[in-house]
C-alpha cells in the first residue's frame, strides 16, 4: 500500500557530527552531568576557600569538615536512619494526600457542586503555609506523627489538587468520547482515560506537591522529633545545633538537598521519560 | 422434518432515527440543531449525510452515537431504542487526537475489545494486528501515536472501530483534515474495506464528491435548522465512476439542490 505521508523517522534524529577524537573536552563539557558535576566542583572549592579564610569552624565549617561529619554522623549517629525516619514519615503523608486528592478531583470532575467545593477550598488553602498550621496540629493531635502527618496532607493536598484538576480539565474532548463510546463510566473512565490523559498535569502537582513535604516536613521536624524512638532528619539538625556542632547541622542540611534532587532530578525524571515524554505529551 | 413455520417479520433496520429533533443550549436560550429528521440504515448501507455547515449533520451523528441528549424523536439500534453512548456504534471522529497517546497503536486497538467487548488480552492483540494489517499498519503496530502522520492516525482509528465489529460505523469528517492524496487514498481503502467486510456505516461530509464517492445512499441536510431536504441513491456510483457522465451530472443536481445555483461544484 503507497503510503505518501510516511514521514515515520522521530523528529529528534539529527545528522551525525563529524568524527572526533574518543576523549574530547568538548565533547565531555556537551554532557548535561558532567556540566552539573564541575559547577558543583567549583562552588564546593569556594565554600572550601571562604570558610578557610573566615577561620570560624564554629559558624561556617569548610567544606572537607562537612564531608567528614557526614560521613561521621552516618556511621555513628546514625543520621541515615534519621533521614529514613523522615521520609517513611513523608510518604505515608504524601500518600494520604494524594490519594484523598485524586477522590476529591474525582467528585469534582462528576458533580459540578463539589467542583464549587473543591475550588473553594483550594483557593481559601493554597496560600496558608503547612507549616502555620502546626501549632494547631500539636494542640490537637499531640507531640507525634499524626501533627506531622496532617501538616504533610495539607501541604501536599492543595496544590494536587488544583494541579491534577486542571489536568483533568484539560483532556481533550475526543479522548473523552472515545472512552464514553466504548461504555466506560465512573471509576473505570477516570482510571482508563482521564488519569492517564491528565498525567502531564499530575506529574507535575506530584513534583510540586514533593516538594512542598519535603521542605514542611524538615521544618516540622525541627520543632519536634517523629516520634520519640528515632528523631528525623530536621531534628537531627536542630539536636546538633544545639550541641554547637555546626559541621554536622551542615551534613544535615546537604543530606535535605541531596535527597530532595535524587527524587527531583532521578525518580520524576525517570517517571517522565518512561510516560509522557515517551507519549508525546511532554516535550 | 419441515422447520416449523416461523412468523417472519422484516429485520428492523440496524440504526433508525425517527422525527429526530435536537436543541443546542445557548445563552440566549436553546437553538434548534436539527429538526424532525428521519432516516433509516439497513445492513451493508452506506449512508452519507451531506449538507452545508450549520446543517445539524455533525449533530445528528453525535446523537446517534448518544453522545448528545435528543429533544425528541427516537434512536433505534436493530429495533431497540438507545439513549447514551455504547460500543454497538462506534465512532471514528475528525480529530487525530483520537488516538490514545499513552498507547501504542496496537493497544489502542485493542483497547475497546478488552474493555467493551471482554475478550482475552491474547485474542484483543491477535484481532487488533488483523485489523491493523487490513489498513496497512503491521509497520506501526508498536509506534506511539504521535510518531504517527494524519493520515496513519486516521487509519488506525477506521482499524480500531473495525476491530470492535460494531452494528453500525460512524464517521465523522475522517478526512476532512487530510491532505487530498491522502485524502484519496484513504477514501478508495474506505471503499475497498467496505466491498469486503460490509459493514454498515453513517459518514458525514460537507464534500459532495466525497459523499456520492463513499455512500450507497446520500442524505441531503438543509441548514438552520437541519431538515432533510432530499435522498439520493448512490449505489451504482463508485471508484470506477469517478469522472463519468453519471458521477458529474448527480454531483452538480446535488450541488444545485444545496446550493441552489448551477454553478461548478465542489
Amino acid at each position: 500500500m503507497s503510503e505518501l505521508d510516511l514521514a515515520n523517522a522521530p523528529a529528534d534524529v539529527r545528522p551525525l557530527p563529524p568524527a572526533r577524537p574518543p576523549f574530547s573536552l568538548s565533547k565531555l563539557w556537551r554532557n548535561t552531568g558532567v556540566r552539573r558535576l564541575v559547577i558543583l566542583a567549583a562552588l564546593a572549592a569556594i565554600w572550601q576557600g571562604a570558610a578557610l579564610w573566615q577561620d570560624n569552624p564554629l559558624l561556617f565549617p569548610t567544606f572537607t569538615d562537612t564531608v567528614s561529619a557526614f560521613v561521621e554522623a552516618t556511621r555513628s549517629e546514625g543520621m541515615l536512619w534519621s533521614a529514613l525516619a523522615s521520609l517513611t514519615v513523608l510518604l505515608k503523608g504524601y500518600a494520604i494526600a494524594v490519594a484523598l486528592a485524586l477522590v476529591l478531583v474525582s467528585g469534582a470532575v462528576a458533580i459540578p457542586v463539589l467542583r464549587d467545593v473543591l475550588q473553594t477550598l483550594t483557593a481559601m488553602f493554597n496560600p496558608l503555609p503547612a507549616i502555620a498550621l502546626l501549632p494547631l496540629a500539636m494542640m490537637w493531635l499531640g507531640l507525634g506523627e499524626s501533627a506531622l502527618l496532617l501538616v504533610l496532607v495539607h501541604a501536599v493536598l492543595w496544590p494536587f489538587a488544583l494541579a491534577a484538576l486542571s489536568g483533568f480539565d484539560q483532556v481533550p474532548e475526543t479522548q473523552r468520547l472515545v472512552g464514553r463510546n466504548y461504555g466506560l463510566r465512573g471509576p473505570a473512565y477516570v482510571a482508563q482515560i482521564l488519569l492517564p490523559a491528565a498525567l502531564p498535569s499530575i506529574l507535575s502537582g506530584l513534583k510540586i506537591g514533593w516538594a512542598f513535604a519535603w521542605r514542611t516536613l524538615i521544618a516540622a521536624e525541627l520543632v519536634f522529633g517523629v516520634s520519640s524512638s528515632q528523631g528525623g532528619l530536621g531534628w537531627f539538625i536542630y539536636r546538633n545545633r544545639n550541641e554547637l556542632l555546626t559541621d554536622r547541622v551542615f551534613a544535615g542540611l546537604a543530606t535535605v538537598i541531596l535527597i530532595g534532587l535524587v527524587v527531583e532530578m532521578v525518580l520524576f525524571r525517570v517517571i517522565e521519560r518512561r510516560t509522557v515524554v515517551r507519549w508525546g505529551l511532554q516535550r | 422434518m419441515a422447520a416449523p413455520a416461523l412468523r417472519l417479520e422484516p429485520a428492523p433496520p440496524v440504526l433508525e432515527a425517527r422525527r429526530l429533533t435536537l436543541d443546542y443550549a445557548t445563552d440566549r436560550g436553546p437553538v434548534r440543531a436539527v429538526e424532525a429528521v428521519d432516516l433509516s440504515v439497513d445492513a451493508g448501507e452506506r449512508l452519507v449525510l451531506l449538507g452545508p455547515s450549520g446543517c445539524g449533520k455533525s449533530s445528528i451523528l453525535k446523537a446517534l452515537a448518544g453522545f448528545l441528549p435528543a429533544t425528541s424523536g427516537t434512536i433505534l439500534v436493530r429495533g431497540r431504542p438507545v439513549s447514551g453512548p455504547g460500543p454497538d456504534r462506534i465512532v471514528v471522529f475528525q480529530e487525530f487526537d483520537q488516538l490514545l497517546p499513552w498507547k501504542t497503536v496496537r493497544d489502542n486497538v485493542a483497547f475497546p475489545l478488552r474493555v467493551a467487548r471482554k475478550v482475552s488480552r491474547a485474542e484483543a492483540r491477535d484481532r487488533a494486528e488483523a485489523a491493523l494489517a487490513r489498513v496497512g499498519l503491521t509497520r506501526a503496530l508498536d509506534a506511539f501515536p504521535h510518531a504517527l502522520s494524519g493520515g496513519m492516525k486516521q487509519r488506525a482509528a477506521i482499524a480500531r472501530a473495525l476491530a470492535t465489529e460494531p452494528d453500525v460505523l460512524l464517521m465523522d469528517e475522517p478526512f476532512a483534515a487530510l491532505d487530498a492524496l491522502t485524502r484519496r487514498q484513504l477514501q478508495e481503502d474506505l471503499l475497498a474495506l467496505a466491498e469486503e467486510l460490509r459493514f454498515t456505516l453513517v459518514f458525514v461530509t460537507h464534500a459532495i464528491d466525497e459523499a456520492v464517492l463513499i455512500g450507497t445512499r446520500l442524505h441531503l441536510l438543509s441548514p438552520h435548522p437541519g431538515r432533510t431536504l432530499a435522498m439520493r441513491d448512490t449505489a451504482h456510483l463508485g471508484l470506477a465512476e469517478v469522472g463519468s457522465a453519471a458521477f458529474e451530472e448527480l454531483t452538480r443536481e446535488v450541488h444545485t439542490l444545496l446550493f441552489g445555483s448551477t454553478r461548478g461544484h465542489v
